[in-house]
């Protein structure tokens, strides 16, 4: 990529959400660079899907602005708009994968409405995302309904990742999972992200996650970013919330642990 | 930036260089499979095969797959492709792909004839799967009844009133309506029909008879079966792919009881006041009708519509209404709990309830016709 580096993948200006009298955004400002995870916390009920919904397109905002890829997607045409779209996957809390398609058949609609390659071609690459997101191929054929959550969560992933995008949206990928699933998780995301270069925006609850996967963090309070930086940034914080999050009885767990590895 | 992908050929005897250049990456996909499929046809002759990547601008899992695959199909036996050039980001894409064993097959199944004789046996056998498992909810149906008859604390009023409000009081206005628009075309084509031999005042006994026996209760239960059966299998199958039936099992209730027996009652209560209401709306459209294109005065015609008509004409209409709610109630919540986890089941279900509702209702109607002729009514 020659493309300038320090430009950011999504530019976020005076965002405002509204829902009937309760504003959920107000006036939000926030960037995520090329090539890093983003982790993006926040008590529930906060905002941070509302968002993840806004920046693509899915809940309308009051007033602001979104770039994402350089291109301003309010002004942008049907095209510009949809080779953006082209550029981005979206990974969905509860996976969202279309009922009636089987797993094979999930991974490859993006690829099939989009490129025209053959069907040989189509079931390979289907072969080559469940591998990298951790999966058997032998599920190809299953239905929705017959795979666990976990497995649903990186069928999505991979039919995010179908069409290669620079940009992956992951609204709380490790909720649901195991811990040890929830750590495979993240080191999948890690992984793909060093092997594909993508750039990740990650809403999660997961301390875990942000530990062993985010290079930055951004905290989302009161409709505005309250704090962005890394997790020591986030650590020394004296944001009250912030303080509680990061400096609980789970997070001091958490970074003991850490700790603990490091020193092995 | 980019520039279009390309796979330049170079070497002599059986050695053999490719130099992939430009972006290999999914827009560019369809040429690059092309390329790929275009050197691979070399494949075989040539034993000394190295792969250079090192022009090669962008690289996402298409491109590196097709790579992969273009090095694997010159690798046999004893000669082994060599990919040369590649840059350390890149290194690891192409070791994942690597990991990627060959395709399963897709799951397009041929058309035979066993396989047809297959489908057609299956759906026979699947005719007494329906009446069995039919039966088996009436049955359950009626023992939660039993159960609630000597528990009465167990009834759920709330939601039995909740649900007559849905199919009954909202239904009233639409079923009105069409039982009022079908009165009126009963009576215009009876007068039309009949007038040329001079036997208008006939229309009364026809739309009377018609209407209180037949059409009316007929039109409402095939209204209903496609109003409220539908909704209620529509409402079960959603609550079971989203696990509330089993919540509601682990909880210690019985979702008969709890979300069947309320429904079946409340369409129960509400076919026979519907038909009763569409009877009379049906009799007013024809009688209006009757009075301005057939100028049969009211007064003639509530006459003519007395000495036509007795009670049990009414009687038979109605009794018929609550079996038939039964029926459809049965078939709705027995669909209902058929769904699957996925959408296209649910909405095949949904159709099927109506269809077997309908069917049903009618079946019974012929019963019913058989039965009433028996006893004289």
């Amino acid at each position: 990529m020659t493309q300038d580096v320090t430009d950011p993948i999504i530019r976020v200006r005076g965002v405002t959400v509204q829902f009937g009298a309760t504003r959920v955004l107000d006036e939000l400002d926030l960037d995520v660079k090329r090539g890093e995870i983003l982790g993006f916390v926040g008590p529930s009920g906060a905002g941070k899907s509302v968002l993840t919904r806004t920046i693509i397109g899915l809940v309308p905002k009051l007033a602001g602005r979104i770039e994402v890829f350089g291109v301003d997607l309010d002004a942008a045409d049907r095209a510009s708009r949809r080779a953006v779209e082209r550029r981005w996957g979206v990974l969905f809390q509860q996976g969202a994968l279309f009922s009636s398609l089987t797993v094979r058949q999930n991974i490859q609609f993006p690829v099939r409405e989009y490129l025209r390659v053959s069907q040989r071609l189509l079931d390979e690459i289907m072969v080559a995302k469940l591998v990298m997101v951790g999966l058997r191929p032998d599920v190809a054929d299953r239905f929705p309904s017959e795979l666990s959550g976990g497995m649903i969560k990186r069928v999505a992933l991979a039919r995010a990742l179908a069409l290669d995008p620079e940009l992956v949206f992951l609204d709380e990928p490790t909720s649901g999972l195991d811990p040890i699933g929830a750590g495979d998780f993240d080191e999948l995301v890690r992984t793909l992200q060093r092997t594909l270069g993508l750039t990740v925006f990650m809403v999660t609850h997961d301390l875990d996650s942000l530990y062993t996967a985010c290079d930055r963090i951004a905290v989302l309070g009161n409709g505005k970013i309250i704090a962005a930086g890394s997790m020591a940034d986030m650590q020394a914080s004296e944001h009250p919330w912030l303080r509680q999050y990061f400096h609980g009885k789970r997070a001091r767990a958490v970074v003991g642990e850490s700790a603990a590895t490091a020193v092995r | 930036m980019t520039g279009d992908p390309d796979l330049q050929r170079s070497g002599e005897g059986s050695a053999l260089s490719l130099r992939a250049t430009g972006a290999w990456t999914a827009p560019f996909a369809p040429s690059l499979e092309r390329l790929v499929a275009d050197a691979e046809k070399l494949a075989g002759k040539k034993i000394d095969v190295s792969i250079d990547v090192s022009e090669v601008s962008r690289l996402d899992t298409f491109g590196a797959w097709l790579i992969e695959r273009l090095r694997r199909s010159f690798t046999t036996g004893t000669a082994e492709a060599r990919i040369d050039g590649l840059s350390a980001n890149y290194a690891s894409l192409v070791d994942e792909v690597r990991r990627v064993s060959a395709a399963p097959d897709g799951d397009a199944t041929a058309v035979t004839i066993t396989g047809m004789l297959g489908q057609i046996g299956r759906s026979v056998a699947g005719i007494f799967g329906t009446v069995a498992a039919l039966i088996d909810m009436l049955g359950a149906v009626i023992v939660a009844s039993g159960r609630v008859f000597i528990h009465p604390r167990s009834f759920r009023l709330t939601s039995t009133i909740h649900h007559l409000e849905q199919v009954c009081w909202r239904a009233v206005p639409i079923i009105v309506l069409i039982t009022f628009l079908i009165g009126c075309i009963i009576a215009q084509q009876g007068i039309f029909h009949f007038r040329r031999f001079g036997a208008d005042i006939f229309v009364v006994d026809m739309l009377g008879v018609l209407v209180l026996r037949e059409i009316g209760v007929l039109l409402v239960a095939i209204m209903i079966a496609g109003r409220s059966g539908s909704a209620y299998t529509a409402e079960l199958g959603s609550m079971k792919m989203r696990e509330e039936i089993d919540a509601l099992r682990t909880m210690g209730f019985d979702p008969i009881e709890v979300l069947i027996l309320p429904r079946m009652l409340a369409l129960v209560i509400a076919l026979p006041i519907l038909s009763f209401l569409g009877d009379i709306a049906a009799l007013y459209g024809g009688g209006l009708v009757a009075w301005f294109y057939g100028g049969v005065d009211p007064e003639a015609f509530l006459l003519r519509l007395r000495e036509a008509i007795s009670i049990d004409h009414f009687t038979v209409g109605l009794l018929k209404a609550p079996v038939m709610a039964a029926v459809i109630g049965i078939v709705a919540c027995v669909e209902g709990l058929a769904v699957q986890g996925s959408a296209e089941s649910l909405g095949r279900h949904t159709t099927s309830s109506v269809v077997k509702g309908i069917f049903f209702v009618i079946v019974m109607d012929g019963v019913f016709a058989i039965f009433f002729a028996t006893v004289g009514m």
